[in-house]
């Protein structure tokens, strides 16, 4: 009795943050699903979806009806073990770096130490599952964009980390909430060339366009997804939007303060109103680029990691550690 | 090195630039009309497939059933039938096909017509199931019109 | 095709199929490409997936009622396909045509120009991964429709021009509309310029892939914008004007380094000179009939052979007619521009990256049906 009792807050925290968790995910995917579209018809000037719903508030619950009742296609020569298992390994570990993203002061589904690695870490587990799509389909262009894919994310986690590390020796904390704390002036400011490096690693790690060179539907049809129809496909674009979610909300954790903003009441919970306006305003910013951008080569990208973001994220770092330690 | 740094603001100013042209568009009115709930009037001088004009003085059709039309076709999409009638000069149309899955809207068979008897008419939403249902019977066309 | 890019035995080289159905081939053409990693070796463009006899059917019908074959060889460049026929039967008759035709003719055909030219330019970004420039190119090119299909009836495969003029005299709402849109485009290509010509990425994309010298382009009788981009100057239009070209002040761009960069700009500033002309020609425009009235209704041609060649937005298109004095041609041979860009290919694109082939064959501004009529 007396284990229950003191196991209950624990055990229903975990559930609140499980189930948390699949609501953030899926409610992304709804609302960048449905932003994105009728951005990009914005930015086109045309319309976007339209028919289903209310200016088409309901499009991406019909296309989600369509996507779970497809056959789901397992072509002929592909590795069938693997070429299932990959949009789940890409899937899966997508919940476990919103468990440690300060939401607001009180919504958390707990502080690591190490919270930032943590992030970095799970969010690779995304290159492996894309490695493996592209391998067990059996085709040359998911092979191809499989390739693409682990050599970006390998060569732009360097520039982010460092970028990233250049706010750590500030504040002297992995732990993300830690480092919201550490805000008193957003970092943006004090690190504006950190933020610049972050933004455009972050458009890189998260395979979107200029840098979705693993899709690269002109010149690989569609990439590493080629093969996968239905829900496997939704699969990734749910992964997808997930990472561009997390990688949003890091954004918002070391450069713009968190959940700081004009004090509402219940501000320990209410916080979230802020932290999602600014995450969501990143997601703005990669749906902006995409719909603005070419692709780039796949050289030419990573000359722009090798040869600008990594040495001036180093040196960058430097300063920092210098004008830290005086 | 002084490149190496000129390129990158260049770059990067000719991005941001990019970003404010999208930036104006979003704010812009669409330019695209839902078709299916709006609709564009078409020219009048659009070319839909053939048909025969309805003459408001007799009431039917001036065809003479002297066949150039089919004749100066290049892809034989016109057929058509006519026979002499007591009390009537010349021949009667009987029959007026046209294949419109062969009609390439050349507009031979309007010009050649001696008594312009035939006109485009305006109608754009033409799809079907069946090639049958692209061989229009223009004579039964002309009388059901009102 | 080159068999022996199948049987190659080193296994690290291999072949990749682009096509015939791949969002950049705009159509249904297939390149193979020998690669080695994302390096292609030996691409070999396979053709023949869209034939339709064209030249064989135009031996069976009166030399006229191929008029309509024409605009389908050339979705974009229909009205200067028709043109280049009507004027090689007018030639092979001995026809004159009324000024005021002829003008209607040229204002028809550049604005035809224009609007493939906008189409290639958003397709060209969509092939780099740009979405948005097609859309507003698009824009601006309904307009140039909208005004055509005021006048020809149809929005893409015009049927419009005929042996001694055009079928339907132009009015003052078009001629009203059409100086419009030379307003309305004029204004919008510095928008055009902002977005696309000056962003970096689009550059570095372009700059140096492929090398086109004017001896290559010689050696596979490349034409058109491509030609111009390699530095030699030579414009169907201002080399031997057809038509009444001759009265109209305008230039012929080039550019000197010939790669895809120069390619692009050639074309895009094609579109401002046609702009002129089309000006010019809407200023010039004498008054009169638009059709000659003396043509005969059988048209027999002389016995003999003919040819005729414009400049197509592509390139230079040639029509060549052999007569054996009936009114059904003995033979009928289209010389398209395309086909003969296409066949640089193999030899422009060895080497490079599987991206650069994306945007060299972009370049080349290739219309399938053209290719293989």
């Amino acid at each position: 009795m007396q284990t229950l009792n003191s196991y209950a807050p624990e055990i229903i925290r975990i559930v609140m943050a499980v189930v948390g968790g699949a609501v953030v995910v899926f409610g992304n995917a709804l609302v960048m699903g449905y932003m994105e579209r009728k951005l990009a018809g914005h930015f086109q000037r045309r319309t976007g979806p339209m028919e289903v719903g209310f200016h088409g508030l309901l499009q991406l619950v019909i296309d989600g009806i369509k996507l779970m009742s497809k056959q789901l296609v397992i072509p002929a020569k592909a590795d069938k073990p693997l070429f299932m298992l990959a949009p789940i390994i890409s899937f899966a570990p997508v919940f476990l770096p919103l468990l440690v993203i300060p939401f607001s002061d009180r919504i958390q589904g707990f502080d690591l130490d190490v919270g930032l690695l943590f992030v970095l870490a799970i969010a690779s587990i995304n290159v492996l599952a894309v490695l493996v799509a592209g391998w067990a389909s059996n085709n040359k262009y998911s092979m191809f964009g499989a390739f693409r894919a682990v050599a970006q994310n390998v060569a732009y986690e360097i520039p982010m980390l460092l970028s990233l590390l250049a706010i750590v020796f500030m504040t002297n904390t992995f732990s993300l909430r830690g480092i919201v704390e550490a805000q008193t002036v957003w970092f943006i400011v004090l690190q504006p060339v950190a933020f610049i490096i972050y933004l455009i690693c972050m458009v890189a790690e998260t395979n979107r366009a200029p840098f979705d060179l693993a899709e690269a539907e002109s010149e690989l049809t569609a990439g590493f997804h080629t093969e996968y129809s239905g829900m496997s496909f939704s699969l990734f674009m749910m992964a997808e939007y997930t990472n561009m979610f997390i990688v949003s909300c890091i954004a918002t954790v070391f450069f713009l303060g968190g959940t700081s903003g004009i004090p509402l009441p219940y501000f320990e919970y209410t916080g979230i109103i802020w932290f999602l306006l600014k995450v969501y305003l990143f997601m703005f910013f990669l749906v902006w680029i995409r719909w603005t951008y070419p692709r780039t080569r796949f050289d030419q990208l990573m000359n722009l990691c090798w040869k600008y973001l990594l040495p001036i994220s180093l040196v960058n770092l430097l300063i920092t550690v210098v004008v830290v330690k005086l | 090195m002084k490149a190496y740094f000129t390129e990158l603001f260049t770059g990067a100013w000719s991005l941001i630039v990019g970003l404010t042209v999208t930036l104006k568009a979003l704010f812009s009115p669409v330019v695209t009309v839902q078709y299916p709930r709006q609709k564009i009037d078409v020219t009048p001088n659009y070319r839909g497939h053939i048909d025969l004009i309805k003459d408001p003085e007799t009431g039917t059709h001036r065809c003479i059933t002297c066949g150039m039309c089919m004749r100066d076709c290049p892809s034989d999409c016109i057929y058509l039938e006519g026979e002499k009638q007591e009390g009537v000069k010349g021949k009667v149309l009987t029959l007026y096909t046209l294949d419109y899955t062969k009609c390439s809207h050349c507009g031979a068979c309007v010009e050649v017509c001696p008594t312009q008897a035939l006109d485009y008419c305006d109608d754009y939403e033409v799809a079907g199931f069946a090639r049958e249902d692209f061989h229009y019977d223009l004579l039964k066309r002309v009388e059901e019109r009102e | 095709m080159n068999v022996d890019v199948i049987e190659d035995e080193r296994q690290h080289h291999f072949v990749l199929n682009m096509g015939p159905q791949h969002p950049s081939t705009h159509g249904v053409l297939r390149v193979l490409l020998k690669m080695e990693g994302e390096y292609v070796l030996d691409p070999q463009p396979v053709l023949g997936y869209v034939h339709r006899c064209h030249e064989k059917i135009g031996e069976y019908k009166p030399a006229r009622a191929f008029m309509p074959n024409t605009a389908r060889m050339d979705y974009l460049g229909a009205l200067i396909y028709n043109q280049g026929y009507a004027m090689l039967l007018e030639r092979a008759a001995g026809i004159e045509v009324p000024r005021r035709a002829e003008y209607i003719r040229v204002i028809t055909s550049e604005l035809n120009r224009i609007q493939s030219h906008l189409l290639w330019y958003g397709a060209y970004l969509l092939d780099l991964g740009a979405f948005t420039p097609i859309m507003y190119a698009f824009d601006d090119r309904e307009h140039i429709l909208d005004t055509l299909e005021d006048i020809c009836g149809s929005r893409l495969t015009y049927c419009y021009c005929r042996v001694g003029g055009v079928c339907k005299d132009i009015d003052d709402k078009f001629i009203e509309r059409t100086r419009a849109f030379i307003e309305r485009l004029r204004g919008r290509l510095p928008m055009y310029e902002k977005l696309v010509n000056g962003n970096i990425i689009v550059q570095k994309r372009m700059k140096s892939v492929g090398n086109y010298t004017p001896e290559l382009c010689a050696r596979y009788g490349v034409t058109g914008p491509l030609l111009r981009a390699a530095g030699v100057e030579y414009d169907l239009r201002k080399a031997e004007p057809y038509s009444v070209y001759s009265e109209f002040d305008f230039e012929v761009p080039t550019e000197q380094q010939g790669d895809a960069w120069a390619a692009f700009n050639v074309r895009y500033r094609e579109i401002e000179q046609s702009l002129r002309i089309v000006e010019q020609a809407l200023d010039k425009l004498p008054e009169g009939e638009v059709m000659e009235a003396k043509v005969p209704k059988k048209l027999r041609l002389p016995q003999g052979d003919y040819n005729c060649s414009v400049e197509a937005p592509r390139g230079e298109l040639s029509y060549y007619l052999v007569s054996d004095g009936s009114d059904i041609p003995y033979r009928i041979k289209v010389r398209t521009p395309s086909y003969s860009n296409l066949s640089v290919v193999p030899e422009v694109c060895k080497g490079m990256m599987i991206a650069d082939v994306v945007t060299s064959m972009g370049a080349l501004d290739l219309v399938i049906p053209e290719i293989d009529r």
